[in-house]
């Protein structure tokens, strides 16, 4: 399969920040092959990332239906909705954390360079160290100091790494924490304020270097200060990663996302109503209740 | 997936990926297998000999194989994971092991002396090694009835008075009383036992009697009641009282007429629990009531005897015979305990749904 | 202005929250009242002393009372219980907490309860019975194989009702209330910690050693203490399956061991009116170590749920 080869050629270096031919062709194959209808505005050649056909479940409470989304490399994509609209669940089913209530159910495909992350076999650790996470409550672990902190996703996984200290002031710089705690490295990460906490996540989930970051909610703990912060390293990271970010405050939406998809549950399972770039969602959005979302006429 | 065409208006059904199918389980049964021969051979050819050698050996080679599976598949961190999923496992049948053991050797054993007189007779014109349809168990079963009669009497009304000093008054010694609470709840029963002699028999009270028993496991109900009526008593929501009280009603008329009522299985619960836990004492009893062989029902004089220390007495006297009845006397015993323990569960489990 | 019905509720439902002080106190007061004329003769002999001979008033021997042995047993049978207890108690906890499938949580619960209301003599009458054959069995193994290691080394190859079957037994009894206690410390270990770790790509067994062992570590603390203590005042099972000798052995394997509670059981029923005496003042002993026992583990499970939050 030349899913295979993909897999091959980005295992080990860093994201590529450009479309790599190899998951185009794979995915154009699959797209031929299964002839799923994918509207035309997700049909993006350099995805990384793609979600196909997303249906999700608590019980027989179907949640979420046929979500087909693609995110490529060098974006960020928002994803908004009104509370209950399956957003932060579809987040979940990216990265396997779905999963963890014991109710729930799902069906579909996620594909990370085109190989199916639910497929039979997989090693469900590996796929949440490519695909990092970041919560809506900062949670840096509170027996670990800072450092510690920051290089915990290495001791989880028993990853070796040759140069900590070099990472540890990589990751920390790139979630624009290095300045602030350069110089107490061994305090407890529970003395850090709210935003340094949430950057000190993001911190520890980029030492594992992931491909893609998702964001739940992110900011919605902390106050606009630390927002902005937090905004400003998302930009930063969209250099690297594919960032996916759930918010709830379309202004975030419109500051640091690439593309922006729309989620809305209308008496029955969340739907992805409109997907197209943030500017185009925010200036002139196709589908009426799009409109009336962004325009603060609901939710 | 080619059925996606023509399936596009219906959804597809929910399904779990991440649960293991069973063609994953093919290794782990060939491993099980192998550990299973492995075992086998490695009996037959050392000098380890038994069952439970034979089973420890199987633990440790489908440990070991389970880990090289892992290893194999995911890498080092795989296998830290597979020998801890092995030690979990391992312990939780190291757990049911005994358990199962205990249950099934009581009864196996135990229906063996087993009769209708076993609840019709005692043992007072019978010795210990008469044949089985000879004497029974009666007088220690209504020994036993007796003591939880007159424990619960005093243990039940003292426990949940300490339950309303947490819940209602909330004193400003509520965390000493509770402290107090757990302590009660670590004294030994053999101290309860030697502390009433100490008091009621050396002091010239009286001599051995069911009642001096009965005080003995009170001192050992009581914590288990107090703390379980605090439990229950705390579900009980708010509103009630306030309605309570709003309504004219004084803090004790709102206590009994409305808290305690409210509460009521769960102080049920809490009495049962309270009688689980000192059915099956012996030794305060030992110091206590000290037993005898005949049906006594007079709890304030005189000796008296208990299913426990009926079993106790026989275990003593070392004759096979007197052996096979104290294993009667622990299945009765165990019995009640059970049906007691199961009434508690199905009481409680209604209060709290 | 309180009424006066509720004033009379008032004193009343204080006075029985107050009945187990009055209780405790009493317990104190007269077991040490008992045994004074023991603490008076011996003084701190009585704890140090390793022979209790009831003395011979017609041969003018005089009596010597000390529970030094015994209260050497006592801890040492109940650190065996506890070492192999406490392994398989936090095991199973986990197990409750993290591994086991939901059907089988609630029964699984269920029977590690009814597991503590096994009486005691049941659990003596199948360790005498039941358990010990093989645990002699294990005793030899432990001894050909590891007899260099002193505590297995044994004097003489007897090893029925040794310090280590009694251990057994207690270890048995002591599982399920050290599993309780770490099992509702592990269920409040906070979620958002666990998925982090998830998160970043650990597996049970690495998230549990990063998330659940250090939040829950007072508690398996507390709990193993708490087993401790009533590992300790554990009397008919105990003497049993344990041969009493006046001599403190930590040979565990070997058939010789000591255990208070046990002792007074055994001395109870020929004791003079001194040695009864003495009987008291050990019982005092014992109930003041399993409380101190018990407090220090209150205090640890104590501070577990205060900043565990």
């Amino acid at each position: 399969m030349s899913n295979l080869i993909n897999i091959n050629r980005n295992e080990g270096d860093d994201v590529a920040a450009e479309p790599n031919e190899g998951s185009l062709v794979s995915s154009l194959a699959a797209v031929a092959n299964r002839a799923v209808r994918i509207p035309a505005n997700v049909r993006n050649a350099g995805a990384d990332l793609e979600a196909r056909g997303v249906h999700a479940w608590f019980g027989a409470n179907h949640v979420l239906s046929d979500i087909n989304l693609a995110f490529s490399a060098g974006t960020v994509t928002a994803l908004i909705g009104p509370s209950g609209c399956g957003k932060s669940t579809f987040l979940r089913t990216l990265n396997r954390m779905h999963e963890f209530i014991p109710t729930a159910a799902m069906a579909g495909e996620v594909l990370l360079d085109g190989v199916d992350i639910y497929e039979q076999g997989t090693d469900v650790t590996k796929i949440r160290l490519k695909i990092g996470m970041v919560f809506q409550k900062p949670n840096p672990f509170p027996s670990m100091t800072i450092g510690e902190n920051v290089l915990s996703g290495l001791k989880l996984a028993q990853l070796k790494h040759s140069n900590k200290s070099d990472l540890m002031e990589e990751c920390l710089t790139r979630a624009g924490l290095w300045n602030e705690v350069k110089d107490r490295l061994s305090a407890h990460g529970g003395s850090l304020s709210g935003g340094q906490q949430q950057r000190l996540c993001i911190a520890r989930a980029l030492a594992v270097s992931p491909e893609v970051l998702l964001m739940d909610e992110p900011c919605s703990a902390l106050d606009p200060g630390s927002t902005l912060r937090i905004e400003e390293t998302i930009r930063h990271l969209a250099e690297s990663v594919i960032v996916v970010i759930v918010t709830h405050n379309m202004q975030q939406a419109a500051r640091v996302s690439d593309y922006t998809g729309f989620f809305l549950s209308e008496d029955g399972p969340g739907r992805l109503i409109e997907f197209a770039p943030t500017r185009e969602i925010f200036s002139r959005p196709k589908d009426p209740r799009t409109e009336a979302y962004v325009t603060g006429r609901f939710g | 997936m080619a059925q996606s065409t023509s399936t596009q208006i219906l959804d597809p059904s929910p399904g779990r990926p991440w649960q293991k199918s069973p063609r994953q389980f093919i290794p782990d049964l060939v491993v099980f297998v192998l550990a299973l021969a492995v075992s086998e051979v490695t009996v037959s050819l050392t000098g380890l000999r038994g069952k439970i050698a034979l089973l420890s050996l199987f633990t440790l080679y489908s440990m070991a194989g389970s880990m090289v599976i892992a290893f194999r598949r995911r890498g080092i961190s795989a296998m830290g994971n597979a020998l801890a999923s092995s030690f979990v496992y391992l312990s939780v049948a190291l757990v049911a092991l005994p358990l199962f053991s205990v249950v099934i050797t009581v009864i196996s054993r135990g229906v063996h002396a087993l009769r209708i007189n076993t609840f019709t007779q005692d043992m007072a014109a019978t010795q210990p090694d008469a044949p089985f349809n000879q004497g029974g168990a009666l007088h220690a079963i209504l020994g036993t009835i007796v003591l939880i009669l007159l424990a619960t009497a005093i243990s039940v009304p003292i426990g949940v008075l300490t339950g309303l000093y947490l819940t209602e008054i909330k004193g400003r010694a509520e965390g000493l009383v509770r402290f107090l609470v757990q302590a009660m709840s670590g004294v030994p029963s053999i101290v309860a036992g030697l502390f009433v002699y100490a008091v009621w028999i050396v002091g010239g009270h009286g001599g051995f009697s069911g009642f001096s028993g009965a005080v003995a496991l009170s001192i050992l109900m009581l914590p288990t009641v107090a703390r379980t009526a605090e439990e229950v008593l705390r579900l009980v929501p708010n509103d009630l009282r306030e309605a309570g009280v709003a309504l004219g009603g004084t803090q004790w008329r709102t206590v009994v007429m409305v808290v305690l009522p409210a509460a009521r299985s769960g102080l049920i619960t809490a009495t049962v629990l309270g009688i689980a836990r000192i059915a099956g004492e012996t030794a305060p009893l030992l110091l206590t009531i000290f037993g005898t062989t005949a049906k006594h029902f007079n709890p304030f004089s005189g000796p008296m005897s208990a299913l426990p220390l009926y079993v106790f007495q026989l275990l003593q006297s070392g004759l096979n015979v007197a052996i096979a009845r104290a294993w009667t006397g622990s299945l009765v015993l165990l019995a009640m305990i059970t049906v007691l323990f199961t009434f508690a569960r199905v009481v409680g489990g209604k209060s709290k749904s | 202005m309180p009424r006066f019905s509720d004033r009379v509720f008032r004193i009343v439902v204080t006075g029985g929250g107050f009945t187990s002080l009055v209780i405790l106190g009493l317990i104190t007061a007269f077991l040490a009242y008992r045994g004074f004329e023991i603490f008076r003769t011996f003084g701190l002999h009585f704890i140090t002393n390793f022979s209790w001979d009831g003395g011979n008033p017609d041969a003018g021997v005089q009596p010597s009372l000390g529970i030094g042995a015994m209260l050497i047993g006592t801890v040492v049978i109940s650190l065996v219980g506890l070492f192999i207890a406490l392994p398989i108690a936090v095991g199973s906890a986990l197990f409750l907490t993290y591994y086991s499938p939901n059907w089988l949580r609630k029964p699984l619960t269920i029977l590690v309860d009814l597991m503590a209301a096994i009486p005691s003599v049941v659990y003596g009458l199948w360790g005498f019975f039941v358990l010990m054959p093989h645990a002699v069995y294990w005793a030899r193994l432990l001894n050909r194989y590891l007899g260099w290691i002193p505590i297995f080394n044994v004097p003489m190859p007897i090893f029925e009702r040794s310090p280590f079957i009694a251990g057994l037994v207690l270890a048995v009894m002591i599982i399920p209330i050290i599993t309780a206690i770490t099992r509702e410390v592990f269920a409040q270990v906070p979620l958002d910690r666990i998925q982090a770790a998830y998160a970043l790509g650990a597996t049970r067994w690495s998230m549990i050693r990063a998330v659940v062992l250090p939040f829950g570590s007072s508690g398996i603390a507390g709990g193993a203490m708490l087993g401790l203590g009533r590992a300790m005042g554990e009397t008919v099972a105990v003497y049993l399956v344990l041969n009493l000798a006046y001599k403190p052995n930590f040979h565990i394997l070997f058939s010789s061991g000591g255990s208070i509670a046990s002792m007074i059981v055994n001395k109870f029923g020929e004791a003079s009116p001194f040695e009864l005496k003495g009987l008291m003042a050990a019982g005092l002993a014992l109930f003041v170590l399993t409380l101190l026992v018990n407090f220090i583990a209150n205090l640890i499970v104590r501070r577990t749920s205060r900043t565990g939050h």
